[in-house]
C-alpha cells in the first residue's frame, strides 16, 4: 500500500471532488472560473478541492496568464483498475475450474 | 461525507452449458466447492459461519447471508490479519439465471469503500499474495 493510492482514495471519497474529476474527464481541460460556475460552491472551495486532486495526481494544472487550467489524468486511476483486474482474473480462473467440474459431474 | 460511501466491486459473468440445479450443487456442496474454489466447511444455511482454506495457507472467514435455491447465494468473504492494514472485508454474491442453453452465472464481489484506505490496502496486498501462491500452485500441478 503506498501513499499515492491512499491519496487517490481520500481524494475520490469526497463527492464534490469526484464530480469535478468526472467533469474534467468528460469535458477536457477547463479553467477554475468555469469549474466554479458549474460546481455551485465558492472559487476558493473549488481551488482547495483541485489542490487535493492535484496532490493525488488525479489532475494536472497549467498557468495561462491569470487563469489556471486543469485537466484530468485518468491514468492516475491505475491502482483501482489494477485491483479490479486482479479480482476479475481470480474469478475468471475459478470459473474455468468450475466449468471443468461441471463437465466431470456429467460422467 | 454526506452521501452513501461508494464501494468498489468486481463482476465476472459466464454462461455454462449446464442447468441451474447442477451449477447450484457445485456452488453449495462442500466437496464440489473444493474442486473449483477452496477447501471449506460450507453449509447452505443462512447465518452459517465457515472457512475457505487456500492451498497457500490463508483462511477466509465467511458467513452465509442469503440463499435462494438455484437462483442466488451470498456470503461474506473476509480475510482477517493481525495487522489492520491487511484486513479484508467483502461480500460475494452468485446469481444464476436459466438460459436456453444452460445457466448464466454472475459473481459480484463488493466491499472496499474508498474511504477505508486500510481495507483496500489489505485487499490489494492479500490478493497479490493469494494470486502469487495460486500461480505457484498451478505451475506445480502442470
Amino acid at each position: 500500500m503506498n501513499e499515492r493510492t491512499d491519496a487517490i482514495f481520500s481524494a475520490l471519497a469526497d463527492p464534490t471532488r469526484r464530480a469535478i474529476f468526472e467533469r474534467l474527464s468528460r469535458a477536457g481541460e477547463q479553467n477554475v472560473r468555469v469549474l466554479t460556475e458549474q460546481a455551485g460552491i465558492s472559487q476558493p472551495a473549488v481551488s482547495k478541492h483541485l489542490g487535493v486532486l492535484k496532490a493525488a495526481g488525479l489532475v494536472a494544472d497549467r498557468r495561462d496568464g491569470r487563469q489556471t487550467h486543469y485537466r484530468a489524468r485518468p491514468r492516475a486511476l491505475a491502482p483501482l483498475v489494477d485491483w479490479t483486474s486482479e479480482m476479475a482474473g481470480f474469478w475468471e480462473s475459478r470459473f474455468d475450474d468450475l466449468e471443468d467440474l461441471l463437465k466431470r459431474m456429467d460422467q | 461525507m454526506n452521501e452513501k460511501p461508494q464501494t468498489l466491486s468486481v463482476v465476472v459473468e459466464r454462461d455454462f452449458a449446464h442447468p441451474p440445479e447442477k451449477v447450484w450443487r457445485a456452488l453449495t456442496q462442500p466437496h464440489l466447492i473444493e474442486e473449483w474454489l477452496m477447501k471449506n466447511d460450507f453449509r447452505p444455511q443462512v447465518g452459517h459461519r465457515f472457512n475457505l482454506r487456500g492451498e497457500w495457507g490463508g483462511v477466509l472467514a465467511c458467513e452465509v447471508r442469503q440463499i435462494e435455491p438455484h437462483e442466488s447465494l451470498t456470503y461474506s468473504w473476509n480475510f482477517a490479519h493481525e495487522d489492520p492494514a491487511y484486513d479484508l472485508a467483502s461480500t460475494v454474491t452468485f446469481t444464476l439465471t436459466r438460459t436456453a442453453t444452460g445457466t448464466h452465472l454472475r459473481m459480484e464481489q463488493t466491499g472496499f469503500r474508498p474511504d477505508q484506505k486500510q481495507a483496500y490496502g489489505g485487499a490489494k496486498v492479500g490478493w497479490r499474495q493469494f494470486l502469487a501462491r495460486l500461480d505457484e500452485l498451478l505451475a506445480k500441478v502442470e
